[in-house]
């Protein structure tokens, strides 16, 4: 940054401050979300559904393709979606808990995001069909999945590919958005990037017509691992 | 008996013997008839009616054009006028909500005035609202001819007041009355005080608009509380030559209690 | 790129606004996109009792915030510096832009790829830029439909919402190679997709807006359907993001229920497809997102309102848009009449504070004050209040106890004066009031027949005969003589 920027940024900050400091304002109270969440846990009334019917129902809502499958079994419906799709290349980040499991599922359909951007550019616009990320909890009330993306799954993993493929266990699935910032205690240590994700991209934007695929991903499929209940007759 | 007119019955035993009547401005000059009414069904109920002849205009004009000061003065004059403790009613719902609302906002550094606007504006009542919750008339003995009413609640009724229920209550009560909704209801009339003024062309389309959604639900009357409305929308009506005119709420009760039979209403123009 | 701009001013708004209600396309246009906004909007709220909880939430988080403006951006800014994000404060557009060039310079950057941005728009990044050869493209759909075209947004959350698809269909058979004529929703999309995403690719620059700022842990929250929002923070090497001083709260938690009603107040989604924290620039050992992080934060006349408590609750707003869709004015002069960068009912009421009172005093006074945008704010700015605020302001020097307005008095005239003060003098003393009022129903022929704006669509307001004291009193006086 050049000199005299630096002393116009200087000559900003104080102005602006000096106008906002000049004035006496007394400190309002803060809002206690706490308080409000726990009288009011979600916006709308919610249906009597426990809280995974609810959040698959939401989630589908948004569009996203929701598979159900079990701790023993996922590997196989991560196959057949992508053999239903006819997705020929796809990415993965290495070292997470399903790397291994997606490995011996998908051969050599499946590549890994282990350079950076600038270099793996081309294959990621242009020659990957799915990129496949975890997720790290669900959130019922909405049907969103909280994505954190981390070095192994770098962000355009579930940006950039048209098709999203993303990986949840049931047991992950909080109630609202709200609970999971407050009991994960996000704010304590954010990520670099944190995301809600709800459905495949979106657009209303030509005439109030509904369109996917705007400019993230086109389709988001959930697998979605049943571990929350034993013996589940896991259903396509 | 229905529901409607036990609670009615109820809270009628609250019935203070005498009440003053605000007219403001557009009932005095514009809309006298619908004033005289608003009197009548009061009277009717054993209450005496105070209309204190000092009494001009609540400030509204002035007061939403931005000229606060002069606003002040003329609600100052207003202040000594109403000194027992009766309620005050007020036959238009905007006129009503300057009083409740506005007032103590005029007078918020003058103690002496403050103290007496807070007063009043305790004691404001809208008419639609002063019927259903404390006349507690029995309408049930009004005209029975069959007549198909769309109502125009105005803005401050519905937003500053919360008494755009009111005039519904009272229609359900009334045999032969059927309430017809016009589209975007709830969508202001265009009126606006000197908005009207300022912005004919955009004032004018709302108010085309609302008389179109009106027109189109082939009403036989239009009811408001709020006289303001009614002036716009009659104006609008008569500039189209459309036989329709909007009527006070008062005057379209009265008009069914005294012709239980024949003409569902007569026609009353602003002219 | 197209290069014709539509030069439109707020001065022009009663010309504008006559010429878009005499248009019934455009009229049509906006009632549907409105109505469908609004219905969407009331079935997330289907009860208002829970509206107002929420409501009452977010004002306090919004006022909250405000009342420790100055401190919260500080702490904002330390947290900031300390995940390598450089600040940076402008106190007008030439200081944003000023900015922006510098970093595109640093960069050897001729282009930019932006995502949707208001604040963008209202220092007219993307006109300043292309005078020094950069091109600033823009990526949410209907911004580039717009720019594609030369046209300005009408809406702040549908930019585009005043074109019909028939519109943009052709538009794109003209202005992409190679694109063919079509009406379907779908093929356009992935026509105005696959340009971008070339652009998304080799673009240096990546430009974002900002919806929400925590001071506690230095983030920025996005929050879009499309993506395109993502691609700009994700794919380029630098990310610049601009936003008004105002869109900070201090905690993290703050931003979830100012989040639940951004979205359901806007478009009535319960939340959007992508709700995006980012928090710095990337971290060692990450493998993508931008190197290089900027976060201009700009006053541009906010700290004018920020002096005035009524006034101040102007920078609670969340630009949802909520109020403009409700605007029955709005709805029928469309977006472009005001000639700003925030249409509608938070535009008439933050345009003056950004472009001075005097060249934006129609706006103050194009409202019924209804009060359907305050109905509706899901922060309780309490709109029709601050349009009288400014209407008076606009009429009135202050009397020094608060700090002037720029342009204040501007719209001041002395025949509205004079005739507020003759209103004054006859209706606050009665020895005048009575006599006029007398007179006036006897001489009511001699109403005149053209009344200003009143017979524009209505016949002659005109005094009834008697008036309403005269009549009660002949009552009385049948009364007890019978
Ligand atoms: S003023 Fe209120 S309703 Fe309007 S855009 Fe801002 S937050 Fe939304």
């Amino acid at each position: 940054m050049s000199a005299t920027h630096l002393s116009d940024n200087q000559r900003a900050r104080s102005a602006i401050f000096k106008r906002l400091r000049e004035i006496p304002v007394s400190p309002l109270p803060a809002p206690d979300v706490q308080a409000y969440f726990r009288a009011q846990p979600t916006v709308l009334v919610q249906s009597s559904a426990n809280r995974i019917e609810r959040f698959i129902t939401q989630a589908k809502s948004w569009r996203t393709e929701i598979i159900e499958a079990t701790p023993g079994t996922w590997q196989e419906y991560v196959a057949e979606v992508v053999q239903k799709k006819s997705l020929q290349r796809l990415l993965a980040g290495r070292g997470t808990s399903f790397s291994e499991g997606l490995n011996r599922a998908l051969g050599n359909k499946l590549s890994w995001y282990d350079e950076d951007l600038s270099e793996i550019k081309p294959i990621l616009f242009s020659e990957t069909d799915a990129g496949i990320t975890t997720v790290r909890s669900g959130v019922a009330e909405t049907g969103s999945l909280i994505v954190w993306p981390t070095h192994n799954e770098p962000r355009s993993l579930s940006l950039v590919p048209p098709v999203h493929i993303a990986i949840l266990y049931a047991s992950d699935i909080v109630e609202t958005l709200f609970e999971a910032v407050s009991t994960q205690n996000w704010a304590s240590g954010m990520p670099t990037n944190a995301l809600l994700i709800s459905g495949p991209s979106r657009t209303s934007d030509i005439q109030r017509t509904l369109a996917y695929g705007a400019h993230g991903p086109k389709e988001l499929v959930l697998i979605l691992i049943r571990d929350d209940v034993a013996n589940t007759q896991a259903r396509a | 008996m229905n529901t409607a007119l036990q609670g009615a019955a109820q809270t009628a035993s609250k019935k203070p013997s005498q009440v003053y009547f605000f007219a403001t401005c557009v009932i005095d000059m514009f809309s006298p008839q619908s004033g005289l009414d608003a009197v009548d069904l009061i009277e009717r109920a054993g209450i005496k009616v105070l209309f204190p002849l000092k009494q001009s205009c609540c400030g509204q004009p002035a007061y939403t054009t931005g000229f606060s000061s002069d606003a002040r003065l003329v609600a100052a004059a207003q202040l000594d006028l109403f000194p027992a403790p009766w309620p005050v009613v007020v036959p238009s719902g905007s006129c009503g909500g300057m009083l409740r609302h506005h007032w103590p906002k005029l007078f918020a550094d003058d103690p002496v005035r403050l103290e007496k606007a807070r007063d009043i504006a305790a004691r404001t009542v809208e008419f639609s609202e002063f019927m259903v919750n404390t006349l507690g008339l029995d309408l049930s003995g009004a005209s029975a001819q069959p007549v198909t009413v769309a109502v125009h609640t105005s803005c401050t009724a519905r937003r500053e007041m919360d008494n755009h229920h009111h005039v519904r209550r009272l229609l359900k009560q009334m045999p032969g009355v059927e309430v017809v909704v016009q589209e975007h209801e709830s969508e202001c009339c265009g009126f606006g005080g000197t908005f009207s003024v300022k912005h004919p062309e955009i004032s004018s389309a709302m108010a085309r608009d609302k008389v179109d959604a009106i027109t189109a639900t082939g009403c036989d009357a239009l009811i408001s509380a709020d006289c303001g409305c009614l002036l716009n929308l009659n104006g609008n009506l008569e500039k189209r030559a459309d036989i329709l005119r909007g009527e006070h709420v008062a005057t379209f009760i009265r008009n069914r209690l005294d012709h239980s039979s024949g003409s569902p209403n007569r026609l009353e123009t602003s002219k | 790129m197209s290069v014709t701009e539509h030069i439109v001013r707020p001065e022009d708004f009663k010309l504008r606004s006559r010429e878009s209600v005499a248009d019934p396309k455009l009229r049509g246009n906006f009632r549907g996109a409105m109505d469908f906004l609004i219905d969407k909007r009331a079935a997330q709220f289907p009860d208002n009792a829970t509206f107002t909880l929420l409501r009452k939430v977010g004002e306090t988080t919004r006022k909250h915030a405000l009342s420790r403006l100055p401190d919260l951006l500080d702490q904002l800014e330390i947290n900031l510096q300390r995940l390598g994000v450089n600040v940076h404060y402008a106190e007008n557009s030439a200081d944003a832009n000023r900015i922006f060039l510098e970093i595109a310079k640093k960069h050897h950057a001729d282009m930019m790829i932006k995502g949707k941005s208001m604040v963008s728009e209202e220092i007219e990044l993307n006109q300043a830029m292309a005078t020094e050869g950069i091109e600033c493209i823009e990526s949410d759909m209907g911004e580039y439909i717009l720019q594609i075209d030369g046209d300005r947004p009408s809406h702040i959350i549908m930019p585009a919402i005043h074109k019909t698809k028939q519109d943009i269909a052709k538009l794109f058979s003209e202005k992409i190679p190679g694109a063919t004529y079509t009406e379907d929703v779908d093929e356009l999309i992935s026509m105005g997709r696959s340009v971008l995403r070339d652009k998304f690719r080799d673009a240096r620059i990546g430009v974002s807006g900002v919806n929400f700022m925590i001071a506690e842990t230095g983030t920025i929250a996005l929050v879009e359907n499309e993506g395109n929002g993502r691609m700009c923070t994700t794919i380029p090497d630098v990310h610049i993001a601009i936003t008004g001083i105002e869109k900070v709260v201090e905690k993290l938690e703050h931003v979830v229920p100012l989040y639940a009603l951004l979205t359901r107040s806007a478009t009535g989604q319960a939340v959007s497809t992508y709700f995006n924290l980012i928090t710095g620039p990337r971290r060692v050992g990450e493998k993508d997102g931008p190197r290089e992080m900027h976060l201009i934060l700009l006053d541009n006349g906010r700290t004018q309102a920020y002096r005035e408590e009524k006034f101040r609750a102007t920078l609670q707003c969340i630009r949802c848009g909520a109020c403009m869709n409700h605007c029955p004015v709005y709805t029928r002069v469309g977006g472009h009449s005001y000639g700003t960068a925030y249409p509608g009912p938070i535009g008439s009421i933050i345009s003056p504070h950004l472009l001075g009172l005097s060249g934006t005093r129609d706006l103050p006074t194009a409202s019924s004050l209804c009060g359907a945008c305050g109905e509706v704010c899901p922060v309780g700015i309490p709109i029709p209040e601050i349009l009288m605020r400014l209407r008076e302001a606009a009429r009135n020097n202050s009397d020094g106890a608060d700090q002037a307005l720029r342009g204040q008095a501007s719209a001041r005239k002395m025949l509205e004066a004079l005739t507020w003060k003759a209103w004054r003098i006859l209706y606050s003393n009665s020895f005048l009031y009575r006599p006029f009022v007398f007179i006036a129903t006897r001489l009511r022929w001699l109403t005149p027949t053209n009344q200003a704006g009143w017979t524009t669509s209505r016949t002659p307001l005109r005094p009834a005969p008697r008036a309403m004291r005269e009549l009660l009193a002949q009552r009385n006086k049948q009364r007890e003589k019978n």
